[in-house]
């Protein structure tokens, strides 16, 4: 057991993965001599060469469509886009290449890509480098999604993510990559198929992801200390979601929070709502509550920003007013 | 050449699924046959053919999903009109009979007792999914939630009663409730309700039934519910304007007379299918039909005609220990007969009190099709067929 | 060899290029004291392009940049006191505080931001060119952008629209040498940027973007090109910022010793050197100069602070144009 940062914990898994197949390249913005605009490449040019850690001018569209082309043809490439934001301007090739080759070619070809990239708020980064756009990339059948939320998640996802023979977006929320956590020793393998219970409890279900889980998971320790037990998910995997896992919380609890940085509206969380509402109907007794991102472009002064994003004071409040304490 | 078509068994059907095919290319069916299973929003129906004749050809595989009006089948027809309809489904082997839970008039479709009589019960789904499972009325139960709301901790305390089984899916359920929310939404947006009521003495039609039933073998033994239905009937008969639709804007009364006739599905849910011709048949053999109904009812086996034919729906509430039933009109339908519980209360008999059995009747009309004082007769000769027991 | 300016002009630029300077100094210092936050770019070392370029455009000319434009928003005329409020985030800034560092916006100087995806905004210049265009109007629209910009779809996409259609735009490129930590012969195929411009089919010319006589003096021949009806430019400006990319910046990327080589061609100095050999300027003019500058910048420093937050119930303000308000 060794305590690692979120940051190191991604960097594990570049290293093992370049160590163990010689497919896997990594390429992106600054990934080489700057080492990654969050630093999880740092070194790795010098270890492995400017073939394997390959720095792209900023195209965008140009590099990951590269990435999926190389896939095609038998590399395992991770494309790392600096953050979400940007990958805008690669959202017709993921979107309309490298989610639906597979599907276009009558499953003759498949694009074994990963696609990795920092989302969320909370640097004071502004209206066009703060947004959380797993919604849009959780909308696309042919897309596997990913929210690691721990160190061993963005190790093993990683890892995870290159085993897998389609394409996958794994969203690192910016202000993880400094959090440390317990690496097991050896490091463990993680699937990709299931929501993680990250804490038990009988009152309510707070579902959430990424970087939302820790503030999710101070609500509920706070909301011990006034009695109530709430069970947090993980959901870990975005696309394919692991509903069975949300259900079940569900039918035990009969309550659903759910707390993500995207716009409420349309959002990811609107999805999960849906969910539940359509196939654990009969489970709930209270109406399922987000705590989700308000509809505003995301400012830059703090206050602004903060109060933009879900706050923990606001997943207490919600779980509260479903059991029946507001 | 005749088709054989998705049958629209609801005003709110809108496709069905085609489960099991009953017969196969060239066998000879009679008018009235059962040939397939189709399912829909509120269960496995079975439906019978209307044509005589040899099937030609299935157009439909099993397990197709289709839309109302689809040719299923195709039918050579014959010259031969020989078997009666009632004479061909009697003639189907009916499922081995289930134990029948005691009494066959389990809550109606719509039933709304007094106290939600001003707005439904505020209750959760997690609520109200236990309620069903348990056999709880809501009705009755105090709510511990925002504005009163039943929530489903307040339910197991409320259960006073044994629990039914355990439903094995939540989706069938919830289907059956769409039906059921569909109709009764329409009912109340589309029908204006009157409502009237009066205490029938039934301390005669018991005393007659207890009697009876001494007297006979047990498999011709009846349970009040057929007096009651029986006595609708008669009623009927004296004042028809209450028995059939309002369809196109005008009441179409019918001939015969289907009572509808509320059954509750294990794991809530319920339907209410039409046991045909009341007022022709004897008690005894109303007895047995009343008692494969609810069998098939609760294995997902009705016909397509007893889930829309009913001309009357009777909802009884009784047996939840509920003194006063106001129903809700089931849509085309006109008029629906509530039954309270049998209760013991002082009564005015000959100038004197005495203690008699009386037991709450109540009418909802739809005021389209009739008015107050239609439904008063209605009501009095309805309290005229229970005092007689012995002429139904 | 281009013409010398006059005392006036030589007064106005070195003021302008030491205010760039000065205010950029103490935006580090705010940062590092935590009064700024977010993503900071500074300029310096890249003073003369914003403060030679603009003298070339006329005040109805529209201005669009990218997040490295402190400079740009100072010499364009939006006050020091309004665009250290917007560092600061209250809501005295010239964005009402909503863009930060990242998004200086000042419609009456025809700012248009401030823009931090990079190359987003280039294919807005066009269509603000277009409007201009379609309505008849003599105005110009400068783009500035880093060269960084030069490998996105959208540099390209607009430079053929603006030279298809014969748009009054000027692509202005700021050349510093490095997209963060990406030099460019790492980047571009083709390092001779305006001949990757010229093979669009407009006019494209390079300029030593340390020298402010230079950038002035071929910036308005070429907008005065484009203002007579000649369609779109690209000018390069070979400049090089003496800072990190942001804050946030190990400069793995570059040798100290060739930033040191970069710092001898310091616009500033280098400009007075020649101003001082000409008799135009004295050490005094920039005594005085540092002193006007120092008081201005402490008072747009005291302005920030006394400036207020905006409430957080007004957090959905602006989303839509509230009809009517
Ligand atoms: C589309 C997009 N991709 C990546 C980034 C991250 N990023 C911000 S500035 C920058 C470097 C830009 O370099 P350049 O255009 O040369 O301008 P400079 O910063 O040198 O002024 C990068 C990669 C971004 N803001 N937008």
């Amino acid at each position: 057991m060794s305590e690692v940062t979120f940051r190191e914990a991604v960097r594990m898994a570049l290293r093992e993965s370049m160590h163990a197949d010689e497919r896997v390249f990594l390429m992106g913005e600054d990934v080489g001599r700057y080492g990654g605009s969050y630093a999880c490449s740092m070194g790795l040019l010098e270890e492995f060469g400017e073939a394997r850690i390959r720095d792209t001018p900023l195209s965008e569209s140009g590099f990951v469509g590269a990435g999926i082309g190389a896939a095609l043809v038998g590399m395992k490439p991770i494309v790392e886009v600096m953050t979400v934001n940007f990958s805008l301007l690669a959202l017709d090739q993921i979107i309309n290449n490298a989610a639906t080759l597979r599907h276009m070619s009558g499953g003759q070809v498949n694009v074994p890509v990963v696609i990795r990239m920092s989302t969320g708020a909370g640097k004071q980064l502004a209206a066009q480098h703060s947004h959380s756009w797993e919604a849009f990339y959780t909308h696309v059948p042919g897309l596997k999604v990913l929210s690691p939320a721990t160190v061993v998640d963005a190790r093993g996802m990683l890892l995870a993510a290159l085993d897998d023979p389609d394409p996958v977006v794994i969203f690192e929320h910016s202000g993880l990559y400094n959090m440390k956590g317990e690496m097991p020793e050896p490091p463990p393998a993680v699937d990709l198929t299931h929501a993680r219970v990250a804490r038990e409890g009988t009152d309510v279900t707070l579902i959430t992801h990424g970087g939302c889980l820790r503030r999710t998971t101070e609500a509920a320790a706070a909301l011990a200390e006034r009695g109530i037990s709430a069970e947090v998910l993980d959901l870990r995997v975005l696309r394919p979601l692991d509903w069975n896992t949300v259900f079940e919380s569900v039918a035990k609890t009969h309550r659903a929070v759910i707390v993500d940085e995207g716009w409420k509206s349309w959002g990811f969380s609107a999805e999960v709502s849906a969910r539940i509402a359509e196939d654990a109907f009969w489970m709930l007794d209270a109406p399922v509550r987000r705590v989700a991102g308000v509809e505003v472009p995301i400012p830059y002064p703090t206050h602004l920003e903060q109060a933009s994003i879900p706050q923990t004071a606001q997943v207490i409040a919600a779980a509260l007013e479903v059991v029946g304490h507001g | 050449m005749g088709d054989f078509v998705m049958p629209s068994l609801g005003a709110d059907m809108e496709r069905g699924i085609l489960n099991e095919w009953l017969v196969k290319p060239g066998d000879a069916v009679a008018k009235g046959d059962i040939i397939a299973v189709v399912e829909t929003d509120k269960g496995a129906i079975e439906v019978e053919v209307w044509s005589a004749g040899v099937i030609e050809e299935l157009c439909v595989d099993e397990g197709t999903d289709t839309p109302v009006g689809t040719v299923l089948a195709r039918i050579r027809e014959t010259e031969n009109p020989a078997s009666e309809p009632s004479a061909a489904a009697t003639a189907t082997p009916s499922p081995p009979p289930e134990p029948v839970a005691t009494t066959p008039a389990p809550p109606a479709p719509a039933p709304s007792a007094p106290a939600e009589a001003r707005g439904r019960v505020m209750a959760s789904p997690w609520a109200r999914h236990l309620a069903a499972e348990r056999g709880v009325a809501l009705t009755g139960v105090t709510g511990s939630g925002p504005l009163g709301a039943v929530l489903g901790r307040d339910v197991p305390a409320a259960a006073a009663k044994t629990a039914h089984p355990k439903p094995d899916k939540v989706d069938q359920l919830a289907a059956m409730r769409r039906a059921v929310a569909k109709a009764m939404a329409r009912s109340k947006r589309e029908i204006p309700h009157y409502y009237l009521g009066t205490d029938v003495d039934v301390t005669g039609a018991l005393a007659w039934l207890a009697r009876r039933n001494a007297s006979v073998p047990p498999p011709e033994r009846l349970l009040p519910a057929v007096i009651w239905l029986k006595a609708v009937a008669a009623a009927i008969r004296k004042v028809p304007q209450v028995n059939g639709f309002w369809q196109d804007d005008a009441l179409r009364l019918s001939e015969p007379i289907h009572l509808g006739f509320a059954v509750s599905l294990r794991g809530g849910g319920l339907v209410a299918p039409a046991l045909h011709d009341v007022d022709q048949r004897t008690p005894v053999e109303l007895m047995r039909a009343m008692t494969d109904l609810v069998t098939r009812a609760r294995r997902g086996r009705l016909r397509g005609a007893e889930m829309t034919d009913a001309t009357l729906t009777v909802t009884s509430m009784g047996e939840r220990g509920v003194e006063r039933v106001d129903g809700v009109i089931y849509p085309p339908q006109v008029a629906i007969v509530g039954l309270g519980k049998v209760v013991e209360r002082p009564w005015v008999v000959d100038g004197e009190v005495a203690v008699r059995k009386v037991m709450h009747v109540s009418l909802a009309g739809d005021h389209r099709a009739h008015d107050g004082h239609t439904g008063g007769l209605f009501l009095n000769a309805l309290a005229d067929a229970l005092s007689a027991p012995e002429a139904l | 060899m281009t013409a010398l300016p006059g005392r006036g002009h030589a007064l106005h630029l070195l003021t302008q290029m030491v205010r760039i300077r000065r205010f950029e100094e103490r935006c580090a210092e705010l940062y590092s004291a935590g009064k700024i936050r977010g993503f900071l770019h500074l300029y310096i070392g890249e003073e003369a392009v914003a403060t030679g370029a603009l003298r070339a455009l006329g005040p109805d000319d529209a201005l669009l940049c990218t997040y490295r434009e402190h400079g740009h928003a100072l010499v364009r005329g939006v006050p020091m006191n309004k665009v250290m409020a917007e560092m600061f985030g209250k809501q005295e800034g010239c964005s009402r505080g909503r863009g930060g560092s990242m998004h200086l916006f000042d419609a009456e100087h025809r700012l248009y931001g401030g823009n931090a995806i990079v190359a987003g905004h280039l294919p807005l210049a066009v269509g603000m060119g277009l409007g201009d265009q379609m309505a008849g109007r003599q105005r110009v629209t400068a783009c500035f952008f880093g060269e960084g910009a030069i490998a996105e779809g959208e540099f390209h996409e607009s430079m053929n629209l603006a030279a298809l259609w014969k748009l009054p735009v000027l692509f202005a490129c700021e050349n510093n040498g490095y997209a963060m930590g990406t030099a460019l012969a790492r980047s571009e195929s083709q390092t001779a940027l305006t001949v990757k411009a010229a093979s669009y089919g407009m006019p494209a010319v390079s300029v030593d973007g340390m020298d402010v006589v230079a950038v002035e003096t071929e910036t308005r021949a070429i907008v005065d090109a484009i203002r007579a009806g000649g369609g779109p430019a690209f000018i390069e400006y070979k400049t090089y910022r003496f800072r990190a990319h942001s804050m946030f910046d190990a400069e793995l990327y570059r040798d100290k010793a060739e930033v040191d080589e970069h710092r001898k061609r310091d616009p500033i100095p280098s400009f007075l050197r020649r101003m001082i050999a000409a008799n135009t300027l004295t050490e005094e003019d920039l005594a005085h100069i540092e002193a006007k500058v120092a008081e201005e910048l402490s008072e747009a420093v005291a302005f920030a602070e006394a400036g207020t937050w905006e409430p957080i119930e007004e957090l959905t303000r602006d989303v839509y144009t509230e009809v009517g308000a």
